[in-house]
């Protein structure tokens, strides 16, 4: 798929932008501050109705306007979409595909795919275990939508059951009368977002080995998927073998049960779920050693492009072709590893690729090319 | 601001539940500009809820009296009770008119967020209604929500061992509706939930 066209209106610090655009790779160049970001991350916004900047929508609108929109053609197979969305902060959005409005905004996710690339991604190597479970999550529910239900009634119950583990502590009597209501949702609701994430894992450990050996070159340390849990796994945290076998959701239910028996003591002296998904992590292995603490910049760069260009593949499986988003990437990669991403991302239908400096975007990927400058954006022919 | 008594109005009637601050300002208004008699009607209708509308003593279902309508009622089975969690619930399974049972209001659902445990809900006073043996059946009507099944399982779990048969209700499709037009969830459910068709 690829976007054809490309608007955006009271736009983080756009104004107005109307922008033609073409399959194949596209290079946005302008100055710091320019907002050469912003245009694809209205374009991230269409797929995900969320920013990977920022989590609430109300910077997303131009300062004094009361609403953003962002609009875009987009062609899929052989029929273009017309998908729009306004953005409204503090209330609900509204999304329109082909000027017909869509009762619930959610169910435009899934129409424009993309992959995005970005300095903040930085992040699922190095940051907290927060932003690696996002990230399995986020692609959990792209490419099964009932996961989305799932996640948040997870995140619900967890809610629920913390907040009786702290009255629980505040001792009023038979206040724990309830627990084991919550635990059989915890664990049956946990016992499938781990099963899942699990499928997820094992799908994804080649792409990534794959990937990350294309983009750091001859020589480099080999990579590998781990998963680490409250609950006692097979070879738990060690990467994972490809195709190894995942437990079903049953099995893992009753894994989580037994270890929520056991911590039972812990939990009400501490006020909180201890076990569950919410507490896993995905370990990024790099050599013999985590890449968590252990990889250098450029080796935790290329790990979290590999995880991004590894969830590209895994679509591609699936036959799909998202739009290849890499927002501000080339200036931080050596030239050996510019050469490797371009050669993965020509495969790509569309690349959208911002830089400062167009020297650091390698020939392969020169082809349109839009100057951002002074509130404009105008498309030089190539 | 307005002042002194319309502000009052406004005030109260934002503190409605569903009544935003805007939809205040419009009702008061619109009370300010109605007829002396319409407004009166409307305390009258108040005042009477407040003074005559009770709580019934078996169902806790809103009752003029003692006793509730359906609990009055001898034409409606003893044996088969269904617990909902509002008397607005009531309301809505009456329009199906296929229960000839009778009813048990809980008064809400188990949700720790909101500080609301089975003791603050009328558990205690299904168990008694169940002590004597005359109901045989139980249906749980809770929403379908995590909190409603959460009430509905630590209800199941308290009510299994007095050999009384347990029911949910059934989650899935609306009828009447296209597939095309449910969402993942309810989906979901209604296949986890399916039915083999005898021919």
């Amino acid at each position: 798929m690829y976007l054809r066209h490309l608007q955006v209106g009271q736009f983080r610090s756009w104004e107005t932008c109307d922008l033609a655009l073409t399959a194949g790779p596209t290079v946005f160049v302008g100055r710091n501050g320019q907002g050469k970001t912003n245009l694809v991350e209205a374009v991230g916004y269409l797929a995900t109705l969320s920013s990977h900047r920022v989590s609430s929508d109300a910077p997303l609108v131009r300062h004094g306007a009361p609403q953003a929109v962002v609009r875009a053609a987009v062609r899929r197979d052989d029929r273009e979409l017309l998908v729009e969305v306004e953005i409204n902060p503090g209330r609900a959005n509204r999304v329109r595909v082909n000027r017909s409005p869509l009762p619930r905004p959610r169910e435009v996710l899934g129409l424009v795919k993309t992959v995005l690339f970005a300095p903040e991604d930085l992040a699922l190597v190095r940051g907290d275990p927060t932003e690696r479970r996002r990230f399995l999550d986020d692609l959990l529910v792209s490419r099964t939508p009932r996961m989305a239900g799932v996640r948040s009634d997870y995140e619900r119950v967890l809610k629920q059951r913390n907040a009786l583990l702290k009255t629980a502590r505040l001792a009023r009597g038979n206040a724990l009368a309830t627990l084991d209501v919550w635990d059989t949702h915890l664990t049956e609701l946990g016992a499938q977002l781990l099963e899942a994430r699990l499928r997820l894992v094992t799908a994804l450990a080649p792409h990534v080995s794959a990937a990350y050996a294309e983009v750091a070159g001859p020589g480099a340390d080999a990579v590998g998927l781990g998963y680490t849990s409250t609950v006692p796994l097979a070879g738990d945290g060690s990467p994972l073998a490809p195709g190894a076998p995942v437990p079903g959701t049953a099995e893992l239910t009753a894994a989580l049960r037994a270890r929520v028996e056991e911590r039972r003591r812990d939990e009400v002296d501490r006020g909180v779920t201890l076990v569950g998904p919410h507490r896993d992590d995905l370990v990024l292995h790099l050599g013999p050693a985590p890449a968590k603490g252990y990889a250098s910049h450029g080796e935790s760069w290329s790990f979290a492009l590999a995880l991004k260009l590894a969830c590209l593949a895994l679509f591609r499986d699936e036959g799909e072709n998202p739009v290849l988003v890499l927002d501000d990437v080339f200036a931080e990669l050596d030239q050996g590893r510019r050469t490797a991403l371009a050669r993965l991302a020509v495969s790509a239908e569309q690349t959208l690729i911002t830089a400062a400096v167009a020297e650091d975007v390698p020939a392969a990927l020169q082809g349109a090319r839009v100057r951002v400058a002074d509130g404009t954006a105008t498309l030089l022919t190539p | 601001m307005y002042e002194g008594a319309v502000q009052d109005l406004i005030d109260e009637l934002g503190r409605l539940p569903g009544v935003g601050p805007k939809s205040a300002q419009r009702i008061a208004f619109h009370l300010l500009a109605a007829d002396a008699a319409d407004v009166g009607r409307l305390t009258a209708a108040l005042q009477r809820v407040q003074a005559e509308v009770r709580f019934c003593v078996t169902c806790y279902n809103v009752a003029e009296g003692e006793q509730c309508r359906i609990c009055r009622d001898p034409r409606r089975s003893l044996d088969v009770l269904c617990v909902v969690e509002e008397p607005k619930d009531v309301v809505a399974i009456e329009r199906t008119r296929e229960f000839k049972g009778r009813y048990h209001v809980l008064g809400g659902a188990i949700s720790p967020i909101e500080g609301i445990g089975p003791d603050d809900l009328r558990v205690k006073e299904l168990m008694t209604r169940l002590m004597d043996g005359t109901v045989t059946e139980l249906i749980i009507a809770t929403d379908p929500n995590l909190e409603g099944e959460a009430t509905a399982a630590y209800l199941a779990r308290l009510i299994a061992p007095m050999g009384v048969a347990v029911s949910r209700l059934a989650s899935g499709l609306p009828v009447g509706g296209d597939l095309e037009y449910a969402d993942e969830v309810t989906l979901g459910r209604a296949f986890e939930g399916r039915r083999r068709i005898t021919a």
